[in-house]
């Protein structure tokens, strides 16, 4: 019989790259941030992420059995969201309350919309947004102060996240006529603290979230994604000057242009979301302009939030009332066709 | 003068030229059938006027067309018309062919010599004998030449430019017509920028064709008006509007045709045949094809007949090996994969590729995670992931709206995607529904 060969559409060669292959270089480039946790904040942070992770792949499985779709573990996302939740919860808290966050979000987030590729908004945002919502407290008091180092940063205060200290300073500074002299003067010596541990903030020796503190090794995961090409300079660029220049601009205690935004870039949990959630591909616009845009609208929420919001820090919520825009940037920022 | 010589987006994929690229062209032996299908051109089909049972001489024309936009097909060896029936065509589907037999003569209807005055001739009388001599672009696409270079009255035309581009991967059939046939190149060319009564010319090729660039640049030097023109290696530099801005840094306004912008391009295997054609008066019979692949024995460059069956090309080739899955016509990137080896090769192909299974393997196709690499690479400026989802959805429409007409099925979206979607496959098959809708009403 004469032989018969494969028919399939062009192209008939392509690139090596794929999903699998983009979702663990992420899942890379964010091991040292968690191992950076760990140091950080003792052995339990190893086990938050565990669960976190475990729980997230579990729920993947299961949802996809339920809604009778293929399981599609090893593409490795499940595993980026499990990173993502347990880096986005205090290092101490219970296990319960990473594995819930895991499953909200995997479920909620992803699974009810399809799966991979389908959802509007970050899963592992949607499970901390389902967390806030169910267990504040948990979520919002931290207690463990950083080995070498004090949960605000600075010495005198040991009770709060910098972002806490600041927000409380800033509120007492710009109505100083509702507190005492004494109150002012501690608030004004607090805000300079602050200002001047930038080197702290840096390394990751503060308070806060679990894998969201320490600069350096969150930068080095991003440097190795940039130069895979696995996220663009656009969106985090675009965020993270946007938040410099309006609490340069805005944040201050003494008037127009007297905020410091070395220590909003590195507090909270910005560079995190910058380069890891505000990139998130699925959730996030593809044309040039829509990403610009994009960060730039998460930089404003941001801004917006830390200093007028109910709650110290905006990144999450920022990140994902973003993600609702998405649809939309794509929709008017559509590139001129070619000789249009 | 500041030339940027390139383009905007695309991509690169593996040259893979290195394994033909300094092979001579070496000429094929005469086969013993070869089946012509009737239609090899974008256009109207020519007509039939030969018979089953008659015999043809070599360069004999099979069949006439009266339409403008068609030329015809000549016997590309002399023998007996042992049957004209529906063959597999190397485009898809069975097509009126023409199969002869050969008497292993193969002699030609009349002796093809350069005739001393041919630059004389009129105008109209050259692209009389492109025309009859069945010259269609030999790039690929084998758009009819004639009807290229006669621009309406109203366009003004004052640049050639000629596609010695390649920028398929594997293929080196025109790097080595560059090397072997330089001064019929330039002849050709002087030709058709007498045709549109122009005086600028270009050659444009990709940087990785160091000796090709050194050869023109040499040959050119003693010409007024010509210029080689390196082309950063990127794909698909080749495409014409493409090469047009990265040339001449001008923008063929969207949906609109290059002599919209004073420009004709040309492929450089097509100036050959268009020189013999004037020159000589000598049909369009044979053409160099690169016959290459992850699973061809010797990759070569052949110039073979017209109608030879892909697998007497491939034999030549020594053979493929046993871990072949896929024969595709043309280059990988645009390239059409065969259902079998028996089709034969036509005036618009410039390779035939062989490959293994492994390259062949078809990845499955996964939802799109919206990592924007198609967008970033796609040289139209589109947004081929939308466009896609539109046409998956139905919603052709939105399809339109997005410029699916735009795209000019160049294959870089679907190459680079991670998630493995065809996205050319839905655009093409959009533009196909969208004109059967627009049909219907
Ligand atoms: S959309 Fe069309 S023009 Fe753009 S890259 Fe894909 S095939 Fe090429
Ligand atoms: S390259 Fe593929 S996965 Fe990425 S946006 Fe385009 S279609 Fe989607």
């Amino acid at each position: 019989m004469e032989r018969r060969f494969v028919i399939s559409p062009s192209p008939h060669v392509k690139d090596g790259d794929s999903i699998q292959k983009i979702m663990y270089a992420v899942v890379i480039a964010l091991i040292p941030a968690g191992i950076g946790g760990i140091y950080f904040f003792g052995l339990h942070a190893l086990w938050v992420i565990a669960v976190a992770i475990a729980a997230s792949l579990g729920a993947e499985a299961l949802f996809s059995k339920m809604m009778k779709r293929p399981i599609q573990l090893q593409d490795g996302s499940a595993i980026i969201t499990g990173l993502l939740l347990a880096y986005n919860v205090p290092a101490e808290v219970p296990l319960w309350l990473p594995a819930i966050g895991a499953v909200a979000g995997i479920g909620i987030g992803k699974m009810a919309f399809g799966g991979l590729g389908y959802n509007p908004m970050n899963p592992a945002l949607i499970g901390r947004a389902f967390l806030m919502a169910s267990w504040a407290v948990h979520m919002t008091v931290f207690r463990t102060a950083p080995k070498g180092g004090t949960l605000s940063g600075i010495d005198a205060i040991t009770n709060a996240t910098p972002l806490n200290v600041f927000k409380g300073a800033r509120e007492i500074l710009t109505n100083s006529v509702n507190y005492s002299a004494e109150q002012v003067t501690e608030a004004t010596q607090a805000i300079t603290q602050l200002y001047n541990s930038s080197g702290n903030l840096f390394w990751g020796r503060v308070g806060g979230c679990l894998g969201e503190t320490s600069a350096i090794l969150l930068l080095l995961g991003a440097v190795f994604l940039m130069y895979k090409r696995i996220i663009g300079w656009k969106i985090p660029f675009a965020y993270i000057g946007t938040v410099a220049i309006l609490t340069w601009a805005f944040g201050g205690t003494n008037g127009l242009f007297s905020g410091n935004p070395i220590f909003h870039i590195l507090s909270g949990g910005l560079i995190l979301g910058a380069f890891f959630m505000a990139t998130d591909m699925t959730t996030t616009p593809v044309t040039f302009k829509g990403r610009l845009y994009f960060g730039i609208g998460c930089g404003i929420f941001t801004f917006v939030i830390r200093l007028w919001g109910g709650y110290p820090e905006g990144v999450s919520y920022s990140i994902l009332l973003m993600n609702l825009a998405t649809p939309l940037l794509d929709r008017y920022t559509k590139p001129k066709v070619f000789g249009g | 003068m500041f030339r940027k010589n390139s383009f905007s987006g695309g991509t690169h994929p593996h040259d893979e030229k290195q394994w033909s690229s300094a092979k001579a062209i070496e000429i094929m032996p005469l086969p013993e059938t070869v089946i012509i299908p009737i239609q090899q051109h974008i256009g109207a089909p020519s007509d039939l006027i030969v018979e089953k049972g008659q015999t043809v001489k070599k360069g004999q024309a099979l069949s006439s067309s009266s339409k403008f936009v068609s030329v015809p097909v000549h016997a590309s060896i002399s023998g007996t018309i042992k049957a004209i029936e529906q063959r597999p065509h190397p485009l898809g589907a069975n097509l009126l062919s023409v199969v002869i037999e050969s008497d292993g003569e193969d002699s030609w209807i009349s002796d093809f010599k350069e005739e001393p005055d041919y630059f004389e001739l009129d105008v109209q009388q050259m692209k009389q004998r492109i025309a009859d001599a069945g010259v269609a672009g030999m790039g690929g696409a084998a758009f009819p030449s004639h009807v290229k270079l006669s621009p309406p009255e109203d366009k003004n035309i004052d640049t050639l430019i000629l596609n010695g581009v390649e920028c398929e991967p594997f293929l080196t059939a025109d790097h080595r017509i560059m090397l072997e046939r330089p001064d019929e190149i330039i002849k050709g060319m002087r030709l058709i920028m007498k045709i549109l009564k122009i005086d600028t010319g270009y050659i444009g090729i990709e940087a990785n064709k160091p000796d090709a660039i050194a050869l023109l640049k040499e040959k050119v030097n003693k010409e007024t008006g010509i210029e080689v023109v390196v082309l950063e290696v990127k794909y698909p530099q080749g495409a014409e509007k493409q090469l047009i801005k990265a040339s001449t840094n001008r923008d063929v306004p969207a949906g609109k045709l290059p002599m919209e912008i004073g420009c004709v391009v040309q492929n450089v295997g097509t100036a050959v045949a268009i020189y013999e054609a004037v020159a000589m008066q000598k049909p369009l019979i044979e053409r160099v094809v690169t016959v290459t692949g992850t699973s061809i024995h010797e990759p070569k460059n052949l110039l073979a007949r017209i109608g030879t069956p892909f697998s007497e090309l491939i034999a030549c080739c020594g053979g493929m090996k046993d871990n072949t899955a896929k024969i595709v016509n043309g280059g990988p990137m645009m390239g059409m994969a065969q259902l079998t080896d028996a089709v034969p090769v036509i005036k618009g192909t410039s390779g035939i590729l062989v490959l293994d299974e492994k390259t062949a393997n078809m990845q499955e196709e996964n939802p799109c995670i919206a990592c924007a690499r198609c967008v970033d690479v796609c040289p139209m400026k589109l947004l081929p992931n939308h466009i896609a989802s539109y046409v998956e959805y139905n919603k052709f429409d939105k399809a339109n709206e997005l410029g699916i007409f735009d795209c000019m099925e160049c294959g870089t979206c679907s190459f680079i995607c991670p998630a493995k979607r065809h996205l050319v496959h839905y655009i093409k098959l959009g533009k196909a529904l969208i004109n059967e809708q627009k049909k219907a009403v």
